[in-house]
């Protein structure tokens, strides 16, 4: 069962991140035409050949998303498909990608994650905003709106926090190796010259004397949100063959969906990586030996030292010593999201999950310049969203 | 009234969730149980979880649980609960087995453990119909 890895990443297009943007707003579908472009610039591949596109919600329309964008960009497609899986949602259009080519319904697919400021209209909506209470949703009838938002448990830091202090009950809560990830991370982000954070080392202790935001996860365990965008490439087998550059393979992948609110997990340590990472393995016939370098998603280091575990990496409740006795960096023994993550590398948005998935292609692509992980062949990706409970997986390979 | 001014978010019932509402306007904790699964449900629903039946039915309950995890917000975590900080905002895991998202009282930051047992507190909101759940650690 699965993808037998006859499509693959052969095009990557990202601006980058910035905490404030040095251009003008532009429309979301602006950004798709450009940022297609780019992305087929990369990959050597004319408009003409895309018949697929991948997207998520833009500021121009509530509904009808896909025809929207096809019919701006003069495309007809075969396949368009919208997805909404916050943090998740790239990586779970990549596989979506990859499945829709090798089951015969299109050839070249493009993703895009457009992440740059639109134009406010000149007289500005009426009502609140649907994003007051970040991804939690105040609309009548919501189970967020009546049973969390008034306690003030909205947007992310709230339950990353809960799930860290859980974490902390159970098996103990070492905050240096948790500052340790953000430290890592950064080594590489200052080999980036595309990181936010290029070129600004931190250390352990500049992590935990950063402020407290919601115990116990600190200022510098929290991404930085920046604006940005991307877009990338799947291709199959013959195109991919006269792109380019070295394709990325995409061999495996799993998906696993849980809830909204972790005040409702089932087990509030037990996310839904387990089982995504197991499929994304055995689908691609690899071992976790067999790992160059993982890239996965990074909103905190609770997310990422969780992730290491539940990836399979290490039992669980032993990747705090893990982290101690591995370098993280795109130096190291063990390489975490050597673009610097979301935490070095900036958070633009949708992009910000998208950059792990670019970052994956290029190091297997052998693109990754200043941090590029010797000899890479195997990348192990995450998309994460929600509260560690709508989780993806993905394995990409060389040649 | 400024679209900025800061104002509580506060639940609005349905009717299906209004008994719980209600319950606790009475001092009483109220949630839903299903015979044919013999399981506890929160929050209020039309169905089961998983099985789907539709034999839900009310029954009061003592409220009290356990602090299943918490965090201490040291800034507000929208902006209408600025003022409000150091939030502490609780999971309680209720004896019946479901959880809830409340928020503690009457407690000091260094006394609040996981695990430890929790009871509520009814939280009118002045000049509303409504009451919060908050909990407080149980002697």
């Amino acid at each position: 069962m699965g993808l037998r890895g006859e499509a693959a990443i052969v095009g990557i297009a990202e601006w980058k991140p910035e905490r404030r943007p040095t251009a003008p707003p532009m429309f979301t579908l602006e950004q798709w035409s450009q940022l297609t472009r780019e992305a087929l610039d990369d990959a050597g591949i004319d408009p003409s050949e895309v018949d697929g596109i991948c997207c998520t919600n833009i500021r121009e329309s509530d509904s009808f998303v896909p025809s929207t964008i096809a019919e701006y960009m003069g495309m007809q497609v075969n396949f368009a498909e919208v997805v909404d899986l916050g943090g998740a949602s790239c990586a779970a259009m990549v596989w979506r990608a990859a499945a829709a080519i090798e089951l015969g319904l299109c050839n070249v697919v493009v993703i895009g994650a457009p992440s740059w400021p639109s134009p406010r209209p000149p007289v500005a909506p009426s009502g609140p905003s649907s994003w007051r209470y970040g991804a939690s949703s105040a609309n009548y009838g919501s189970p967020q709106a009546e049973f969390d938002i008034p306690y003030g448990n909205v947007a992310q830091n709230c339950g990353y926090a809960q799930i860290a202090m859980k974490y902390g009950a159970e098996y103990g809560y070492d905050p240096e190796a948790l500052a340790k990830i953000a430290v890592d991370q950064r080594v590489s982000a200052n080999h980036n010259p595309s990181a936010v954070f290029h070129n600004v080392p931190i250390t352990i202790e500049d992590v935990l004397n950063s402020p407290m935001i919601s115990d116990p996860i600190h200022m510098l365990e929290i991404v930085m949100p920046c604006v940005g965008g991307a877009a990338i490439v799947v291709a199959g087998k013959d195109v991919a063959r006269r792109s380019k550059h070295r394709p990325a393979w995409i061999s495996g992948f799993g998906e696993r969906v849980l809830h909204k609110t972790p005040t409702y997990a089932e087990d509030m340590l037990s996310t839904a990586l387990i089982p995504a990472a197991d499929q994304a393995f055995d689908m691609a016939g690899r071992s976790r030996e067999e790992v160059d370098l993982i890239s996965v998603y990074d909103c905190y280091t609770i997310t990422v030292l969780m992730t290491i575990e539940d990836a399979g990496f290490c039992p669980r409740g032993e990747g705090q010593p893990f982290v101690r006795e591995h370098d993280l960096s795109f130096m190291g023994d063990f390489p975490c999201n050597t673009h610097g993550g979301q935490l070095g590398f900036g958070q633009a948005g949708l992009a910000g999950g998208m950059s792990h998935i670019t970052e994956g292609a290029r190091q297997v692509m052998r693109r990754g310049e200043d941090h590029q992980v010797p000899d890479a062949d195997v990348a192990f990706i995450t998309g994460n969203g929600g509260l560690m409970s709508e989780q993806v997986a993905l394995i990409l390979e060389g040649d | 009234m400024a679209a900025d001014t800061p104002q509580r978010p506060l639940p609005t019932p349905i009717d299906r969730t209004q008994p719980f509402w209600d319950g606790l306007r009475e001092r009483q904790v109220r949630i839903q149980y299903s015979p044919s699964s013999g399981k506890w449900v929160f929050y209020p629903r039309s169905h089961a979880p998983l099985t789907l039946a539709d034999d839900l039915e009310w029954r009061d309950i003592s409220g009290e649980g356990t602090l299943y995890t918490y965090t201490i917000a040291r800034r507000p975590t929208a902006p209408d609960f600025a003022g409000d900080e150091p939030q502490i905002i609780a999971v309680v895991e209720l004896d019946e087995g479901p959880r809830l998202t409340s928020t503690l009282v009457n407690v000091n930051e260094g006394e609040i453990e996981v695990g430890m047992r929790v009871r509520p507190v009814f939280e009118d909101v002045p000049e509303t119909e409504t009451t919060l759940l908050r909990y407080e650690p149980a002697p």
